[in-house]
């Protein structure tokens, strides 16, 4: 009897293995499928997308039936489709164009760029909603610092006075929401909704109370570009990562601090088990409310850092609604992530990759195409279907968007 | 008793906050307290705390709120003589204790004109939350019916005018249903939050927008290259304007159709099988299961009613003032994130939120730049700007519900408001 259950539990083992492999391999196909008819390959025959990304989706639907579960088989499924839309598209656009949008070190370089803004915000979501508090907020606090980090740059004089002071903005608007959120017990949606038109407000007044109608000026202390001496002379590599700026490697800094202090320190220990059962918690002498105030208001401090990045780093001034859904997206990042800072930095770094691409295109297929505009939204659809995708299979933290009660 | 759902035992008493605790359960016990002085309280302490930003900024208070006043067209209530009027749609002319003509008047058709696409973004928001759902897509629909007005409104010359504009407002509201039914779907099927599908929606209609009217986008103005534009609406789709002058953004019937969607709102939710319905799920969507109710269709059905108000609000936009759309129309709308302090402000509710329309129409038209007197500000723009903060400190205290109803009672008791303790 108890062998026959191991008998049958093992097979069911070795099904699932192998419905998962098709999942994986369903995916693999569909990224070779947009992959080949890149540089350097560059297929040039409808054909080759069309019988790799066919294959995918066959592969996917196997994943599905063999029980892969809906994530992996329906994902490898878009993926694949996608894979066979984009390398049609691709096939059908000169070499010359092709060429000079997927430079791969200048498209991995702009990738680290576009990512490093969500990455700050989504470790900040992260530590938020680990800790019990959904921050729909992040946008506003990104927002918060890229305004403050890049007034404080221009008026104090030096960058780090700046990215002090978006961290500082980014951390007091936190403060309002863990206010509203914790001890008031407001629903938190609401709140963030709120603390996210607060920031369009003040922004904007500011901006326009500061600079007019002039814009902002070009002559300030930007955030600085590291060198490094031996990679940046490197063939592939030094264009990729040999000049990049100082907060990209902070950004990459903070992903792995962050997981050495939510997973393997006392600290992060009790950040979760709020998150989990504050009640528990609560029992055993943490106390909840502390707990949430500082990981709401540090996460508000690492969104504002990555709004100093966004107006300091990339774009070199402010404008009204700079951060553009970005604080949105990052919450998209911390879902798809499994609330785990290294699964977050790689949605982000896809996220970052959609909005590289799309800014590589008017340039390489001229201003006056109107389609490149299209492609912007590129971005939003893929975290739509992120989001689609994932949700349902990724468990949150308990306890999130509850609020709690001190007995 | 061996297999089928779980069933309570008798002597075990239910866990009082089983099931997920949506935010319009919560948001319902904060309804039954607190009356109409709530909201009341929450908007004269936003314009309160707004005016401490305006001194903050060196600038007098009192002057700005007295400029915005003046540029909202209440006066014109209060000027009361003799004057004469034409009756609408007759030569008839009748004494009317009010001057139909003057500034204030016309003012007032402007506060008017934003308060109907006001009440229409509103009741997105509202009939969405009834259903436990946060809309915040109401742009994204707006846009989506604007363009589809804009393109039928703008094509087609020479049809029947009444037909034209049927058409075209039925088919915009289709779009804004069909729009916003992707996040219900996506909600429904597979869970997806529809905070973030609906704010990444918002996003591919205002890109979608900038492809279709921008640089050579093919519903772009041929004629008008370099600002880019969309063709204007065609003179038999324009909506009838029955008070002021056509030519200058006088007052249309789509006012009326913004006060019809309110009587709908009311009925559905109120008198129908399907508000019954979108309302249990509201409140506990695991409950409404358990009685047969079936959440998925009604998490659908409420976004897509929810996008058929947006739309609406996108076509009577296009087809009574605006008729084009440009390139930057399309970035500066906010017409949309309006809707939702508008809901929450008139706490979801059919009459609520005619109010809290006029209110942010009021507010939204009187900090109008040409409204303000050029003395207030240094900028105009600024007006603009306060307008946005007092509706983040609306929304804030809002969701501060507490604070309010702490201060209202002043004793910290609570007014037999259900937010009791977890246990």
């Amino acid at each position: 009897m108890s062998v026959g259950a191991a008998t049958i539990e093992r097979e069911g083992l070795s099904r699932l293995v192998s419905a998962r492999a098709f999942g994986w391999l369903g995916v693999t196909l569909g990224v070779l499928a947009f992959w080949l008819v890149l540089p350097p390959v560059t297929a040039r025959s409808p054909v080759v997308p069309l019988v790799m990304g066919g294959l995918g989706v066959l592969a996917g639907a196997w994943a599905l039936r063999e029980g892969a579960g809906r994530r992996l088989g329906g994902g490898a499924i878009a993926i694949a489709a996608i894979g066979i839309l984009l390398g049609l598209l691709a096939t059908r656009s000169s070499v010359e164009a092709l060429d000079s949008v997927f430079v791969w070190s200048a498209l991995i370089a702009a990738t680290l760029r576009a990512a490093t803004p969500l990455t700050f915000a989504a470790l900040g979501g992260i530590f938020s909603e680990r800790s019990g508090v959904v921050n729909i907020g992040l946008e506003g606090m990104l927002l918060m610092g890229a305004f403050f980090g890049f007034l404080g740059a221009d008026k104090l004089g030096t960058w780090w006075a700046g990215a002090l002071c978006g961290i500082v903005a980014g951390g007091s608007l936190a403060l309002v929401h863990a206010f509203v959120s914790i001890h008031l017990r407001a629903d938190q949606i609401v709140s963030g909704t709120a603390v996210n038109f607060l920031a369009l407000g003040i922004t904007g007044y500011f901006f326009i109370e500061v600079y007019t109608d002039q814009g902002t000026p070009g002559d300030v202390d930007f955030t600085p570009t590291v060198s490094i001496p031996w990679i940046e002379d490197l063939g592939f590599v030094g264009p990729a990562i040999g000049n990049m700026n100082l907060l990209i490697w902070v950004a990459i800094l903070f992903v792995v601090l962050a997981h050495v202090v939510l997973f393997h320190t006392s600290v992060g220990l009790r950040l979760r088990s709020v998150g989990e059962h504050p009640k528990a918690a609560d029992t055993v002498g943490i106390s909840v409310y502390a707990v949430r105030y500082a990981a709401v208001v540090v996460s508000g401090a690492l969104a504002g850092l990555g709004g100093v990045y966004l107006s300091n780093g990339i774009t070199h001034s402010f404008n009204e609604n700079l951060s553009a859904g970005r604080g949105f997206i990052a919450l998209a990042a911390v879902i798809f992530g499994r609330w785990r800072p290294f699964g977050a930095f790689a949605a982000c770094l896809l996220f970052g990759f959609t909005e590289a691409l799309a800014l590589r295109l008017p340039s390489a297929y001229g201003e006056d195409q109107a389609w490149t505009t299209l492609f912007r939204a590129l971005p939003y659809v893929v975290t739509l279907i992120v989001v689609a995708g994932v949700v349902g299979r990724s468990i949150p933290p308990a306890a999130v968007g509850r609020p709690y009660t001190k007995q | 008793m061996t297999s089928g759902p779980t069933v309570h035992q008798p002597g075990a008493a239910p866990e009082p906050d089983a099931g997920p605790d949506t935010a319009a359960a919560r948001l319902a016990r904060w309804h039954r307290a607190g009356g109409v002085v709530a909201p009341v309280m929450t908007a004269l302490l936003a314009f309160l705390v707004g005016g401490l930003v305006v001194l903050a900024t060196g600038s007098n208070p009192i002057e700005v709120y007295r400029g915005i006043w003046n540029g909202t067209g209440f006066e014109w209530f209060y000027r009361v003589g003799s004057h004469e009027v034409g009756l609408p749609f007759s030569d008839a002319r009748v004494w009317f204790p009010w001057d139909p003509a003057s500034r204030a008047a016309e003012n007032l058709q402007q506060t008017l004109l934003i308060t109907s696409t006001l009440i229409l973004t509103g009741l997105a928001v509202a009939f969405a939350f009834r259903c436990g759902l946060f809309n915040i897509g109401g742009q994204g629909q707006y846009f989506v019916g604007a363009y589809v007005a804009i393109w039928i409104g703008s094509s087609f010359e020479g049809t029947n005018s009444f037909v034209h504009i049927t058409f075209a407002i039925v088919a915009a509201a289709l779009a804004g249903a069909a729009y916003a039914g992707i996040a219900g779907i996506l909600k429904a099927t597979v869970g997806a939050h529809e905070v973030i599908t609906t704010i990444m929606l918002n996003w591919i209609a205002i890109y979608a927008g900038l492809y279709l009217f921008g640089q050579g986008g093919p519903l772009q103005n041929k004629e008008q290259v370099f600002s880019p534009t969309s063709n204007p609406v065609v003179e038999g789709a324009k909506l009838p304007v029955f008070w002021g002058d056509p030519f200058l953004q006088g007052l249309h019937a789509g006012l009326f159709i913004a006060l019809g969607a309110l009587v709908a709102f009311w009925v559905i939710i109120s008198r129908t099988t399907l508000g019954y319905e979108v309302r249990a799920v509201g409140f506990n969507p695991d409950a409404a299961r358990y009685g047969g109710i079936s959440v998925a269709r009604n998490y659908f059905l409420a976004m897509a009613i929810a996008g058929v108000f947006a739309g609406l609000a996108g076509a009577i936009d296009m087809l009574g003032w605006r008729f084009s759309i440009g390139f930057s129309d399309i970035q500066s709308s906010t017409i949309g994130f309006i809707g939702i302090a508008v809901a929450l402000l008139g706490r979801n509710t059919a009459l609520g939120v005619g109010l809290a329309a006029l209110v942010f129409g009021a507010l939204v038209n009187g900090t109008a730049t040409r409204n303000i007197p050029p003395d207030v500000f240094d900028i105009p723009e600024q007006a603009g700007n306060l307008s946005l903060t007092i509706q983040a400190l609306v929304l804030l205290f809002i969701g501060a519900d507490i604070l309010i109803l702490w201060l209202w009672s002043k004793s910290g008791q609570r007014i037999g408001v259900g937010r009791r303790s977890p246990v």
